[in-house]
């Protein structure tokens, strides 16, 4: 999806300065679009044949029609958007706490080798235990409420991102540190001017796989016990035995999480142009 | 006046690079140093930049001791490094944020049109050649209008025609702001084209092994006669330099400068 969102960005470019080019440029974009809702449409259409044949047991399979019906009545009678807004606001304190830690330690111990030989085995360590085993803890500490959930999304965020930090510094080039040593700028002035923008690249992915683990995590978090959210429409789902409740929650779990990701590559792209790599042209 | 007083370094591994150099430059003076590899010529760029601690000896800079980056002193690389986040006139810039915001403008315009890139300042490093990004990396040094100037292979990435090109250009950038010169450098044409003085060097440990006065007005005609002569002298220096312990014989046969060229590599 990342190169079709950058090529997207060079063409509105062109766009800009040449406007011969422009209307043929947009219409391969639109074309580009529409080029990746060909399979699932095809895939839905079959399974709706397919279920209209009778070759699936609609009980457990309900068609797409059946799906997107379900999908709107949640949406008007049921709270569909109180679900989406509880589980979004839990992903967003979560992945905020996450990131904020991630990337204050991240910094820290990449930048300082006092620090990182401090806390890093510790981190590691901790890394080593499946987040998931921290929710009976967490319940004991935080209760049953927001708090143990927003924790346990954080420590999901927590890791990708410090390590994405960690391991960007390290690999920034020593020769342009060397030309902030040059122009004799202090470690702080080295960090905001030299390494902060060098990681940056490399911060964007961190902060998406962050993110990704993020909407992970609030699904566990809110099948161990929730009154509402999009995970709490899922284990009702199961309990009631209504898989097309369950498949537009999933729906819905795929739209929002491409959503916020789409967010952060957008918000980004700006200070990325500067990029020269495979990916970026 | 830059002045090297008995500089020694010896790595933390026991390799001695620098065996005592003493060099005094007069300001604005350009000064070329030449030879093989290993004899500390890098090294010794890196002592006078302030980027690493010389073991013995001091390096002064009219009276002042240098043992860390001095805000007189600019530093070209062999690579442009170029900061690739910024344009190319932020680049420019990076060493003036001390400035207010119309003077670095204004210095950074003006070291634009210098280098005859003046369309280019939006520009990112990677839309640049490699002699174009070398002239801003150039133009990133001498805004800070240093007192000296270091310059370790700054050409030796370049084809043939843009290191001329670059030469000229460095030239014509020195007699504006008269900076002191010091250059490291393969490349012994280049040496005689840009120096007032020559330093060839002698490697394990790096030590100066003999000093050629370039007395050649400028601009001058790398194809003249006078310019062959000081050539030929330079690589014959070198070639002694590389061949002290070694056998004699093969020094009378390097009178060619390309066979002895090909030998001090």
């Amino acid at each position: 999806m990342a190169w079709t969102e950058a090529r997207d960005s060079t063409a509105s470019a062109e766009t800009a300065t040449t406007s011969g080019h422009a209307g043929a440029k947009s219409r391969w974009l639109r074309l580009e679009w529409g080029l990746g809702l060909v399979v699932p449409i095809i895939l839905g259409i079959a399974w709706e044949l397919a279920g209209a044949a009778g070759l699936l047991n609609s009980r457990l399979m309900p068609p797409p029609s059946r799906i997107f019906t379900t999908l709107y009545d949640l949406a008007v009678k049921d709270q569909l958007w109180l679900h989406i807004s509880v589980t979004l606001s839990r992903v967003a304190s979560g992945f905020g706490l996450g990131v904020f830690t991630g990337t204050l330690l991240g910094a820290l111990a990449g930048y300082s080798t006092l620090v990182r030989n401090l806390v890093d085995p510790t981190l590691q360590g901790l890394r080593a235990v499946p987040s998931i085993a921290w929710v009976p803890l967490f319940i004991l500490w935080f209760g049953i409420f927001e708090a143990s959930k927003v924790a346990l999304i954080a420590v999901g965020v927590f890791f990708p991102v410090y390590l994405g930090v960690v391991g960007a510094f390290a690999m920034v080039d020593r020769k342009l540190v060397e030309v902030g040593r040059v122009f004799r700028l202090n470690s702080l002035a080295i960090v905001r001017r030299i390494l902060l923008p060098a990681i940056f690249p490399s911060y964007v992915l961190a902060l998406r796989s962050g993110l990704g683990l993020g909407w992970m995590f609030v699904v566990a978090a809110e099948l161990m016990g929730a009154s509402e959210g999009l995970g709490y429409l899922l284990y009702d789902g199961q309990q009631l035995g209504k898989p097309d409740q369950i498949i537009a929650a999933l729906l819905t779990f795929a739209v929002m999480g491409k959503l916020t990701d789409s967010i952060i590559v957008l918000a980004t792209r700006p200070f990325l142009r500067w990029q020269d790599t495979f990916g970026s042209h | 006046m830059l002045t090297l007083n008995h500089l020694t370094r010896t790595y933390a591994n026991g390799v001695q690079a620098l065996g005592g150099i003493d060099l005094a430059i007069e300001q604005g003076e350009i000064v070329v140093v030449v030879g093989g590899s290993g004899c500390g010529k890098s090294t010794m760029l890196r002592l006078v930049a302030g980027l690493d601690r010389p073991t013995s000896g001091t390096i002064s800079l009219d009276g002042a001791t240098i043992d860390q980056p001095h805000p007189a002193v600019g530093v070209i690389f062999q690579e442009p490094r170029l900061l690739p986040w910024l344009s190319v006139a932020d680049n420019i810039g990076f060493g003036l944020d001390t400035l207010p915001r119309a003077e670095r403008q204004e210095r950074v315009e003006r070291a634009l049109n210098r280098i005859g890139l003046p369309a280019y300042g939006r520009n990112w490093p990677r839309e640049l050649s490699g002699g174009q990004a070398q002239r801003v990396a150039i133009a990133r040094a001498l805004v800070a209008q240093p007192k000296v100037l270091l310059l370790d292979e700054p050409f030796s990435a370049l084809d043939a025609f843009t290191r001329a090109s670059l030469q000229d250009a460095l030239l014509s950038l020195w007699s504006a702001q008269m900076p002191t010169l010091l250059l490291v450098t393969h490349d012994v044409q280049e040496a005689v084209t840009l120096a007032d003085r020559i330093i060839v060097m002698q490697p394990h440990p790096g030590r100066i092994f003999a000093e050629i006065p370039v007395k050649l007005p400028r601009p001058r005609d790398r194809l003249s006669d006078e310019f062959f002569r000081i050539e030929r002298k330079v690589l014959r220096a070198l070639d002694g330099s590389l061949n002290l312990d070694a056998d004699k014989d093969r020094s009378t046969s390097s009178t060619d400068p390309a066979t002895a060229a090909a030998m001090w590599w």
